[in-house]
């Protein structure tokens, strides 16, 4: 049971700031100072009520004794001698009974557990709100002949559709970081470029009557040859999204820190390895929301669900033609999940606005599940080619990477942030003098890439941690001594990495001594030596990751030449506000620009604010919703970049001392002495140790609303404080490339255990240990949520998740029976443990910690997996997700099908294939004639509205069939092309529909039996398009269901019978939408 | 047909122990009924094909989609939403509290859904194991948590209502002391 062993006291010396001289504009004083706790995280229940109705002020409080502080320090007591214990609390402004640091309950908590969220969707709208619904491309790669909306716009209840047209005469294409002739709409213009893209856009009076005129509309389509691989997307011959460009590779960019290539010329070992990391997602399980209205002035007022970054706010004004003050943001209180995915909904905001300015009316849209996997975005796919200069010892002299990131059809802001948000600190933890990279973007006909948690995080370790796997395989090392002679030393910090990543503090080998001691690494090893004697596969991975948090908005221009960011002028710094005011009865409220989907900002906040003031974390009002027009914001914000506990918690901590400073002065007049003598405690203030002489909080604070006359000379009135902060050392890239990328860089090591099925390719992890330093947590319980939930989506990386595309570019992972996301079951609990190495760029010593384990776990059960499967297995073979059939093609020997009729398959859509027998009470000749008889097989043919024959052996028709969740109508062409009468036919075809195409290649044979005709079939078809989408096992088993019922109507057909409707009626329903 | 399908039909349910009616049409669902309709917005719809489990509510107390039942189906059924868990009086019933002590939700978003089946659930399982837990919840996705802090919360929630029932423990549900101005959150 974790908890049940103490840890390690680690001891340090490291630099951390001086907090009570961190008030906004104070130099930082850098002293130094102690790592003061590290600990275990107990499974056992954690949160207390943050109701403090039993404290007592000045006495020690119970409930205090079962938190993480009580628990670590008896912890400490166990496990360590008392001369070696040195605990020493290095936050100076932080009273050791402070409500920072305490695993609180959520204030949130009690509004989402009775149904009283308010979520985007929660909200009223107003009177003659409209619904939209997005006509799609069924095609990857397609020219837009036509639109003909007629028939939709003749429905009831339909009010307009938004196409191309409208949406270049009323807005701009999205500016985007690399200047290419390539345009993005919010709506598809001429060309589709991936399945899912938006062509059109039908406002109607609901919803329902939106999705059902969506069949109303008739887009005709060129179809061009797909470009789906990345690295066939780099060939000369592939081809082109966007013409004009030229090339499909939209930026190639080449960086030399230090002098890798003597590094590489003198090493006595190389290296290397070829990665990829697949597209996948965190998707939220609240999708895009947006309600859109377009203004009497001119200007846009919004609601969605959008998170940030804010600086896409410019791009969305630019797009619309109208200053940011045209563009009114306004975003919940509570979000259903973003993991940076709901930065992509953008572009349906864009689209909305001018939807409703089309329709004269707001419009609302609620995007689907199927919408949101097929088309809201994705993670960057990534090829990666790293290699390593090494020497005997395992001491990495150079490093190199070339890599290649699939951005989809359209570089979309804040792409290709994927490559340069990791890139000052592509060296990872590691002291590596010399690195050289070449970044590539590279176009492909797939959903445009963007945020997805860990960023850039998930793709660079995927490489590195790979690599240092291998070398510790190739050169035969300890995987741990690998890792230690290569870390940086806690004795560098801050330490300037390679490519300009100043990494602000930890201690690493402290950590990995913490992972290995805390999850009982020892007995791991034992259990995999006894595995591998019994013939088990048994493994054990290892990752260490540097987690930047606090974005640099500079760091993106990197993707600029120097000549061109000097042209472009400076971008930098993490710019961020937080408000605190004082109400006339007395109560504190904080808002920040930041929009909470999950993590707690409001407990978080209330607790950094109740220290500040000596009040308790109820007494704070949280407001976390943003208007744009009102609040206090800028660029950098919003919820991305694991940014909340460094800068937006710090940032509120700066407001908050500034007007607690404010209120000194002000009880300093009234207790007669020295401002800094005043002490805000347990709701009161008062001088030294005298709370019974002091005054109420509420009383001192509410008294400059009621008698502003009577402040202290020369005090300006008011009790409202901003503080804007960025942090100094977020500069912009410098004249050879060197940017430092975030302004924080936390720390997490991991060993996972794992056993691989040798029957079923299962892989089962035994142990997952995690060893995270994020500087001082503000709450422990929130900050494990994060690693829990970090890594729940890690294992899911590595194990289920990712967006499939056929080689035409359909999309395969449309529903969530496709993209498999995990449950409760395959989730293990892992093992936490914490080390506290304050950072002294922050104001609290806070860094983020909430991507650390998308970007550890995937590869730390990757390495576990290398190591289970051994030296046989080709270390490039061992590709993400890692699912049973994956797995069992690398440990069990092919098994080659049955040959047999084989039908000819056109395309490379997805491919399904059928076959049986059924026995047909109808003469052979009787079959045999409906078979050629048009207007008898449209009787047959399930779903068949009309069939018509074109001469003796070619029909067309048409055909509507429902499954899953989409009704497809297909325009069908069927063909007989080789008969022996009587005894053989074979039936091509091809239909074309609105959701895609099909393809089909059958052979039927006819043989005389007893009681009529035996008929037996075999079918294979190709879809294409959206369609593929909705779920490959649903359209295998239908079709199987579908072609059974064709042949027993024709039996009944031939027999002289009427068909019979229930089976395909049951179907209907079974498969069918709402109709 | 497609007049019929379209005329709009009124449906009376008792949602929440509350007498409730309104009109909808044939193909309304249940989700976007008890959403729209009713104002029932802790009603969460996430996938709409019956897999993320957000959307549960119990109908006469067996937990049920409500994406994949249709409005009309729930005429006269007694219909339980997490609006209506907590006992009268009480801000949260005891499975909610030990969601709250036990960090088992973040963005909230799958957490209604889970206490509907957990509800159901518990009604049938009275003294689950951990794996009986992981098995009923494998029906619902969750983003956020990593599940375990869930399991933590059901299993300490059964103990509890196991205790409260044998009349050993007479803590009864978790009164909430958080807030004076218990409902409102902010």
């Amino acid at each position: 049971m974790p908890g049940s062993t103490g840890p390690d006291c680690v001891i340090k010396t490291v630099m951390c700031a001086d907090y009570n001289n961190l008030a906004a504009g104070t130099p930082r004083q850098i002293e130094p100072c102690r790592i003061y706790r590290c600990w275990l995280t107990s499974t056992q229940p954690i949160g207390r009520q943050c109701d403090n109705s039993d404290y007592t002020p000045g006495k020690s409080n119970e409930y205090r004794n079962t938190s993480y502080r009580a628990l670590a320090a008896r912890q400490r007591a166990q496990a360590c001698p008392t001369d070696d214990v040195v605990v020493n609390d290095l936050r100076t402004s932080v009273k050791p009974d402070a409500w920072v640091g305490q695993p609180l309950e959520r204030r949130e908590d009690a509004a989402l557990l009775t149904g009283n969220g308010r979520y985007a969707d929660d909200l009223g709208t107003r009177p003659g709100t409209l619904y939209a619904a997005f006509v799609r491309s069924p095609h990857a790669h397609a020219r837009i002949k036509s639109i003909d909306m007629t028939r939709a716009l003749a429905m009831a209840g339909v009010r307009t559709v938004l196409v191309g047209s409208d949406v270049r005469d009323w807005s701009r294409p999205f500016v985007v970081g690399v200047k290419q002739p390539m345009e993005h709409w919010c709506l598809a213009v001429d060309k589709v470029r991936y399945v899912g893209e938006p062509v059109a856009l039908v406002v109607a009076q609901d919803r329902y009557i939106a999705e059902d005129a969506l069949d109303l509309i008739e887009v005709e389509y060129d179809q061009i040859t797909a470009t789906v691989d990345v690295e066939a997307a780099i060939g000369e011959s592939a081809p082109l999204l966007h013409e004009a460009v030229g090339s499909n590779v939209v930026s190639d960019r080449q960086f030399a820190y230090g002098k890798p290539d003597a590094g590489f010329a003198s090493a006595a070992h190389r290296v290397s390895l070829k990665v990829l990391y697949p597209r996948n997602s965190c998707t939220p399980i609240e999708t895009y929301v947006a309600v859109a209205e377009f203004g009497s002035d001119g200007d846009y007022d919004v609601l969605s669900n959008f998170m940030g970054p804010f600086s896409l706010h410019a791009v969305m004004s630019l797009a619309l033609k109208v200053p940011a003050s045209g563009l009114r943001l306004r975003m919940p209180r509570d979000g259903g999940g973003s993991f940076g995915v709901k930065q992509g909904v953008f572009p349906y905001i864009v689209a909305l606005c001018l939807a409703s300015r089309k329709a004269g009316a707001p419009v609302k849209w609620v995007e689907d599940r199927l919408e949101h996997l097929l088309a809201a975005t994705s993670s960057t796919g990534r090829v990666s080619d790293i290699e390593a200069a090494v020497d005997d010892d395992g001491r990495i002299v150079a490093l190199s990477y070339d890599q290649l990131d699939d951005c989809g059809a359209y570089l979309r802001a804040p792409e290709p942030a994927t490559f340069y948000r990791m890139h000052g600190c592509l060296t990872g933890a590691y002291r590596i003098p010399n690195l050289k990279v070449r970044n590539r973007v590279v176009l492909t006909n797939k959903t445009p890439a963007g945020l997805v948690r860990g960023f850039g995080g998930p793709q660079v370790y995927f490489a590195l941690e790979r690599l240092m796997q291998r070398i510790a395989v190739e050169l035969n090392l300890d995987p741990l001594d690998v890792y230690r002679r290569n870390f940086i030393n806690s004795s560098d910090f801050p330490y300037q990495a390679a490519a300009g990543a100043l990494i602000d503090s930890g201690d690493y080998h402290a950590a990995l001594d913490l992972a290995a001691k805390q999850g009982n690494l020892e007995q791991l090893l034992r259990r995999r030596d006894a595995a591998r004697a019994d013939g088990r596969l048994y493994g054990i991975g290892f990752a260490a990751i540097v987690e930047p948090s606090i974005s640099n908005m500079g760091y993106i221009t990197t993707v600029m030449t120097r000549e061109a960011r000097a042209k472009a002028g400076p971008k930098n710094g993490a710019i961020t506000s937080a408000t605190v005011s004082i109400d006339l009865l007395g109560a504190v409220t904080v808002n920040v620009a930041s929009v909470p989907h999950g993590q707690g900002h409001i407990t978080a906040l209330s607790q950094v604010v109740a220290d500040v003031f000596g009040l308790r974390p109820n007494d704070i009002t949280v407001d976390v919703e943003l208007d744009t027009r009102k609040d206090a914001w800028s660029v950098a914000e919003g919820n991305y970049s694991s940014r909340f506990a460094g800068a937006v918690a710090g940032t509120a901590h700066l407001a908050a001392c500034k007007l607690r400073d404010k209120l000194a002065v002000i009880a300093a007049a009234q207790l007669e002495c020295d401002a800094k003598d005043v002490v805000f405690s347990n709701g009161n203030v008062f001088l030294g140790q005298a709370p019974e002489q002091g005054l109420k909080f509420t009383r001192l604070a509410s008294g400059p609303h009621w008698a502003p006359a009577v402040l202290p000379e020369g005090m300006s009135p008011g009790l409202r404080e901003t503080a804007i902060w960025t942090p100094p050392q977020l500069e912009a890239p410098d004249e050879d490339d060197r940017i430092n990328t975030s302004a924080a860089y936390g720390f997490a090591f991991d060993i996972c255990g794992l056993e691989i099925d040798k029957d079923t390719g299962q892989v089962r992890i035994d142990r997952y240990v995690t060893a995270h330093d994020a500087g001082t947590l503000l709450n422990p319980a929130l900050a494990d949520g994060q690693i829990r939930g970090g890594f729940a989506q890690g294992v899911g990386a590595a194990l289920m998740e990712e967006f499939a595309y056929r080689p035409d570019g359909s999309f395969a992972s449309g529903t969530f029976a496709d993209y498999l996301v995990p449950t409760a079951v395959e989730i293990p609990e892992p093992i936490i443990a914490h080390l506290e190495t304050p950072s002294p760029f922050t104001p609290l010593g806070a860094k983020g910690i909430g991507e650390g384990n998308n970007m550890s776990t995937p590869v730390c059960i990757a390495n576990a997996i290398a190591d289970a499967l051994g030296p046989d297995v080709d270390p490039e073979k061992i590709v993400l997700p890692m699912t049973p059939t994956r797995m069992i093609e690398l440990i069990a020997p092919a098994e080659t099908p049955p040959a047999d009729f084989k039908p000819t398959m056109a395309g490379d859509g997805e491919r399904f294939s059928t076959s049986g027998s059924i026995d047909i009470a109808a003469p052979l000749e009787a079959v045999n004639r409906v078979l050629h008889d048009a207007r008898a097989l449209a009787r047959v043919i399930p779903g068949c509205r009309q069939l018509e024959a074109l001469g003796d052996d070619r029909y067309v028709g048409d055909v509507s069939l429902s499954v899953g969740l989409v009704k497809i109508s297909f325009h069908v062409e069927m063909s007989i092309v080789d008969e022996e009468p009587m005894q053989r036919i074979r039936l091509s075809g091809k239909g074309v529909g609105t959701l895609g195409t099909a393809e089909g290649d059958g052979r039927v044979l006819l043989s005389r039996t007893d009681t009529g005709t035996r008929l037996e079939y075999t079918y294979a078809f190709t879809l294409t398009g959206k369609i593929v989408a909705v779920g490959a096992r649903m359209i295998e088993s239908a079709t199987g269901i579908v072609l059974q019922q064709l042949f027993q109507r024709l039996g009944r057909v031939a027999s002289g019978r009427a068909p019979a409707a229930g089976l395909w009626r049951w179907l209907t329903r079974l498969f069918g939408r709402k109709t | 047909m497609k007049k019929l399908a379209h005329a709009p039909h009124t449906i009376a349910l008792r949602l929440n122990g509350v007498e409730r009616s309104g009109e909808c049409e044939p193909r309304t669902l249940l989700s976007d009924f008890l959403r729209y309709r009713l104002g029932a917005t802790g009603v969460h719809v996430g996938c709409e094909h019956g897999v993320c489990g957000a959307c549960t509510v119990t109908i006469d107390g067996a937990a049920q989609r409500s994406c994949l039942t249709l409005a009309v189906a729930a005429e006269g059924r007694d219909v339980t939403t997490a609006e209506g868990l907590a006992p009268v009086g009480e801000q949260l019933s005891v499975l909610q509290a030990a969601f709250r002590r036990h960090h088992a939700l973040q963005c909230g978003y799958c957490t209604p859904g889970i206490l509907m089946s957990c509800t159901d659930f518990l009604k049938r399982e009275a003294n689950p194991s951990e794996s009986q837990v992981r098995e009923m919840l494998s029906g619902h996705l969750c983003r956020c948590t990593g599940y375990t802090n869930i399991v933590n919360a059901i299993l300490e929630a059964a103990a509890t209502i196991n205790a409260a029932t044998a009349g050993k423990d007479p803590a009864g549900p978790e009164v909430d002391s958080q807030r004076s101005d218990a409902g409102s959150d902010v």
